[in-house]
Order: structure tokens, then C-alpha cells, then sequence
């Protein structure tokens, strides 16, 4: 059957070869990307990556120096406010309000969106709510603690019910239980249907959250896929993290038969393997090293393809 | 740069009202220091200096005084809002940032401040005119229509302190301003003595600037004597509005949009 143009699915971002140089320096170096609608999409990469740029280009803050941008169907950065009408966003670094309260701080954004206060009145409850804030509801914002108020940014971003949500780092600096919340918040914003596009530097998060991972490097997408597959295509199904005194000679001479892949990384090899018995049998006879068997994970996935170089 | 001229419309009003919301928290404090400064210049230099002095321009020192420090004080409030408060919202606070997150443009924000900042000079300088007329130093109810033209002394002075602001890496850079603008302004363009009594030279350079001509356009109506060539006053502080205005756009764009 023959669809209308309207019938389809439209992707919610269209990215095609987006470049973006500082003078000499190029931080983002063409860049294609589609994201569907509801879809919950990571932007992984090391620090400078290009990450904060390219999603301050889909915002329409940071104008690209080449390429086409459309999110949510209007060409960006032309039509970048009617954009941000129905978008909602939250920072890396919080901008709450300080001079006001919780609840202020909800209205009086609210406000930027053109909403009137009755309309607000009745939405601020609600998020108050999914932020779990009630209690805090008239608090300043100095008083609350970070968990606290990331999560009210998130209730922010959504004060105009907006389609699509993007996330800066959104549970960088938080604490464990903290992170806990903010996902479990974010899964049912996805479970509702609303497109979520984020950016981490935390595997486990990306891995737990995300539909499909970006990973990406020097502003160039390194490889795109689900967690699950990027895993497969780029590591075998074991890691064996193996390390004391004697790891480099045990691995020269007994490890590496063992295994289809090793890196030494100071004093631990890392060693990835299609079959694992054989390995652990022989690690069973070395008292002098340590070892830990896991599962691969898109950490490894993440190290092999940026390398494990510091970026700073 | 993106040069094309700022666009006009409503959306700035949130931005005005967000202002308006935080200095209603505060206002009380505000109003102390808005009104306090000048109210103590009245008195010391007014009354102090003014026994002394006598008349100028025949009317009594502290009258000729007390129009031109609703002037001065209209400037200085815009320009503390256009400085300090604009800068920390811009930078430190990251308030800007997070309205542009929102359907906003930086022309909007723009012009949310600059309003804002006309609109707490009025409301500064307005209270040192109750308190002139309180002095007795206000000839009549002509001096009710100051209030408009202080708003635009407001705009005009916000305007320039928005531009140099935003041009400002830290708050230290604002020092420059001060010392080489708006000081000399406070003190030769007419508020403590005429300007007529300046050499020609100096006279040109300070008829250059904006506050001689906001004095110029006060003065008569708060003494009750003769005005003339309002137009030119108005045109002159109109221009620096409209000029200001657009150059603090077009460089706030360069900042926040990159």
C-alpha cells in the first residue's frame, strides 16, 4: 500500500552532515542522525566529544557552520523557538531560579512558555509530584540538594507537556539513590510516549535507559545501534579482568592461548573471550592473581572504540 | 554576527514580570537604597551647600538641585539594573540561559531588561520627586509629567549599561564605565551647577551625552520655568535608546548564540 506523506512516521530529529568549527577548531565534524518519535536516545562520548554542541544545535543555540537540522519538523536554527514551544530541556548545569521557590520557579517558567496562571495552577501540582517535591513546594531553591534539584529541572522542562525532552548529563553529580529516582522518572516519561534524547558519560546509565546509544568521538558518530547490539558487534560475550604482580608475564605465557583478545592496562589485563571455561580453569591455578568474570558491557564497547586515553 | 534589526513583539513581558516578581520580594530593601542616597545628597548638599550658594538661574539651590538628582538618580538606578543585577543574571545565575531553553530570543530578553531597568528607575527617581515635593522644591503639577520622561532616561541609561555589560568579561570592568561615563555625567552635566558655567569645549562634550539633555527637559517642568528646544532633547535621548538598544541585541546575540 501506498502511504500519504502525512501517514508516515516523521523522524522527530533529522540531522544531515552537521559541522560546526570555532575558528580552526572543529567540534562537531558531520554528524547524521535520526531519531524517531519515543524513542529514548543516548549521546555517549568522552569529554569534547562534541556532545553539549550538537544538542545546543538542535536546540537552535548553536548555529551549525554546515548541514541540515529539522526537529520536530521545523527547520533549525529558523524556526528554533516554535521548536522550543513543544521541547523541554534540561541543563547540565542547573539555572533554577534562585530568587525563588519551588513552586516560583515553576510558575514563573511557565510563563516564558506563554501559558496564563490558571493554566498554571493546575499544572503545577502534578509535577510537583513527579518531581516528588510537595513537601518542598515552598522552599527556596538554596535549600534543596542536588537529587533534589535536578529533579526539579526535569519538572521544569516539562511544564508545557512538551513532546520531546533533552537531557544534558542528567544525573551527573548525584548520588546513588539520587540516580535511582531521576531514571525511574525518566522511564515513565518514555513509557508515555514522549521522545527522550540524552547525553551521559555514564555507560550503566545509557545502557539501562536507552532505545539505541550514539557514541561519540572528536564530534564524529563512532557507531550507532541498541545497547544489546552495539555490545555483540564490538565485544565478545566475556570479559575476564585479571590483575596482580605477575599479570604481564602470565598473560604472555599462559593468558593470551586462552583468550581472543587481551589489553593490559597497568597492573590488569583485560581478556575477552567467546568460551570462558578454559580461561578460568587455568586462572584457578594462579594464587597470585585475582580475577573477575562478568558479562560484556557497553563500557568495554565505549573504551574499545574512544580508546582509553584521558580527555581532559 | 546576525545584524538584522530586533524583533518587537509581547514576548518580553514574562521576562519584565519575572523582574518585577523578585524585586517584590525585596522591595522594601530596594526602595531604602534607591531612595536613601539621594534623599541624604538633598539634604547635605541641598540644604548644606545650597545655604551657602543662594539662587542659581533664579530659582532657590536646593530646587535647581533637586531636578537634576531626579535625573541623576533615574540614570543611576538603570544603570546599577543594567549592570550589576543584568550581569548576574546573564552570567552567574544562568537565568538567560535557561529562558532561552524556552520559545524566547535573546531580542526578547533583550528588551525584558531594558524595560525592567527603565521601570525601576522610575520608580527610584519618582521617590525622590515626592520627596522634593515634600522639601517644597516642586513649583506645580506639571512636574507629574517628569514620570514619563524619567521612564525614558531609564530605557536610555539601561540600554547603555545592558551594552556594556554584556561586552564586560567580570563585574571589575564596570569601573571603566563608571569613571570615564557616568561620573563625569553626574557632575558636569547640570545636576549640582549649570552647564553654562563649563569652558565651550567642555560644554560640546557634555551636551554629547545623554543626562545634560534629560536634565534640560526636567528641570522646567519640576521649577515651573520656561522650557525650550524639547524636541532636540527628546530626539537626543530617543537616538541613544534606539541605538543602544540595537547594539546590545545584536551583541547579545554574538554571546548567547554561538
Amino acid at each position: 500500500m501506498f502511504q500519504p506523506i502525512e501517514a508516515r512516521s516523521r523522524p522527530v530529529v533529522r540531522a544531515r552532515g552537521l559541522y560546526k568549527h570555532y575558528g580552526e577548531q572543529s567540534v562537531v565534524q558531520g554528524i547524521d542522525l535520526e531519531i524517531n518519535a519515543g524513542e529514548c536516545v543516548g549521546l555517549l562520548g568522552p569529554n569534547g566529544a562534541g556532545k553539549t554542541t550538537t544538542l545546543r544545535m538542535f536546540l537552535g543555540l548553536t548555529p551549525p557552520t554546515a548541514g541540515s537540522l529539522d526537529v520536530l519538523g521545523y527547520a533549525i536554527p529558523q524556526r528554533a523557538r516554535q521548536m522550543r514551544a513543544r521541547a523541554g530541556v534540561v541543563p547540565q548545569q542547573d539555572n533554577l531560579d534562585p530568587d525563588f521557590t519551588v513552586r516560583e520557579n515553576l510558575f514563573v517558567y511557565g510563563r516564558y512558555y506563554g501559558l496564563p496562571g490558571v493554566e498554571l495552577a493546575r499544572r503545577i501540582p502534578p509535577l510537583l509530584a513527579f518531581a516528588a517535591l510537595e513537601a518542598k513546594a515552598e522552599a527556596p531553591i538554596a535549600t534543596l540538594s542536588g537529587g533534589m534539584r535536578r529533579r526539579l529541572s526535569i519538572a521544569r522542562a516539562l511544564i508545557n507537556a512538551p513532546e520531546l525532552l533533552f537531557l544534558d548529563e542528567p544525573t551527573t553529580g548525584l548520588d546513588p539513590q539520587a540516580r535511582h529516582l531521576i531514571w525511574q522518572r525518566l522511564r515513565s516519561l518514555r513509557s508515555e510516549g514522549k521522545t527522550l534524547l540524552l547525553t551521559t558519560h555514564y555507560m550503566e546509565e545509557a545502557q539501562r535507559l536507552c532505545d539505541r546509544v550514539v557514541i561519540l568521538d572528536q564530534g564524529r558518530i563512532l557507531d550507532v545501534g541498541s545497547p544489546g547490539e552495539l555490545i555483540t558487534r564490538h565485544i565478545e560475550p566475556h570479559v575476564v579482568e585479571v590483575s596482580g604482580d605477575g599479570v604481564k608475564q602470565w598473560l604472555r605465557d599462559k593468558g593470551q592461548a586462552h583468550v581472543r583478545r587481551a589489553e593490559l592496562v597497568g597492573e590488569t589485563a583485560f581478556c575477552y573471550l567467546n568460551n570462558v571455561g578454559d580461561l578460568l580453569q587455568q586462572l584457578r591455578t594462579q594464587d597470585e592473581l585475582t580475577y573477575l568474570h562478568r558479562p560484556a558491557n557497553l563500557e568495554d564497547v565505549f573504551l574499545k572504540l574512544t580508546g582509553r586515553d584521558l580527555r581532559d | 554576527m546576525n545584524w538584522s534589526p530586533p524583533g518587537i513583539n509581547l514576548r518580553w513581558l514574562p521576562v519584565w514580570s519575572r523582574n518585577l516578581l523578585v524585586w517584590r520580594k525585596l522591595a522594601v530593601a530596594s526602595l531604602v537604597g534607591n531612595f536613601g542616597d539621594p534623599f541624604l545628597y538633598l539634604l547635605g548638599i541641598g540644604y548644606g551647600l545650597g545655604g551657602l550658594i543662594g539662587s542659581v538661574e533664579g530659582m532657590p539651590y536646593l530646587m535647581f538641585f533637586a531636578s537634576g538628582l531626579v535625573c541623576s538618580s533615574a540614570m543611576n538606578t538603570a544603570t546599577f539594573e543594567g549592570l550589576y543585577s543584568a550581569f548576574t543574571r546573564m552570567n552567574a545565575q544562568r537565568t538567560w540561559e535557561g529562558m532561552l531553553a524556552a520559545p524566547l530570543l535573546v531580542d526578547d530578553i533583550v528588551l525584558g531588561e531594558l524595560v525592567w531597568a527603565a521601570t525601576k528607575s522610575v520608580i527610584s527617581s519618582a521617590t525622590i520627586l515626592l520627596v522634593a515635593a515634600a522639601f517644597g522644591v516642586v513649583e506645580g503639577w506639571e512636574a507629574v509629567a517628569v514620570v514619563p520622561i524619567l521612564f525614558l532616561i531609564g530605557l536610555c541609561f539601561g540600554a547603555m549599561a545592558l551594552l556594556v555589560s554584556i561586552l564586560s568579561p567580570s563585574y571589575d570592568f564596570f569601573l571603566y564605565y563608571f569613571t570615564l561615563i557616568v561620573t563625569p555625567m553626574f557632575l558636569f552635566s547640570g545636576v549640582f551647577f549649570p552647564v553654562t558655567s563649563l569652558p565651550v569645549g567642555a560644554q560640546w562634550l557634555v551636551w554629547g551625552l545623554p543626562l545634560s539633555h534629560a536634565i534640560t527637559l526636567v528641570r522646567p517642568l519640576m521649577t515651573g520655568q520656561p522650557a525650550s528646544a524639547i524636541w532636540l532633547h527628546f530626539a537626543v535621548l530617543g537616538l541613544y535608546v534606539l541605538l543602544f538598544f540595537y547594539l546590545t541585541v545584536v551583541f547579545a546575540r554574538r554571546k548567547m548564540i554561538k
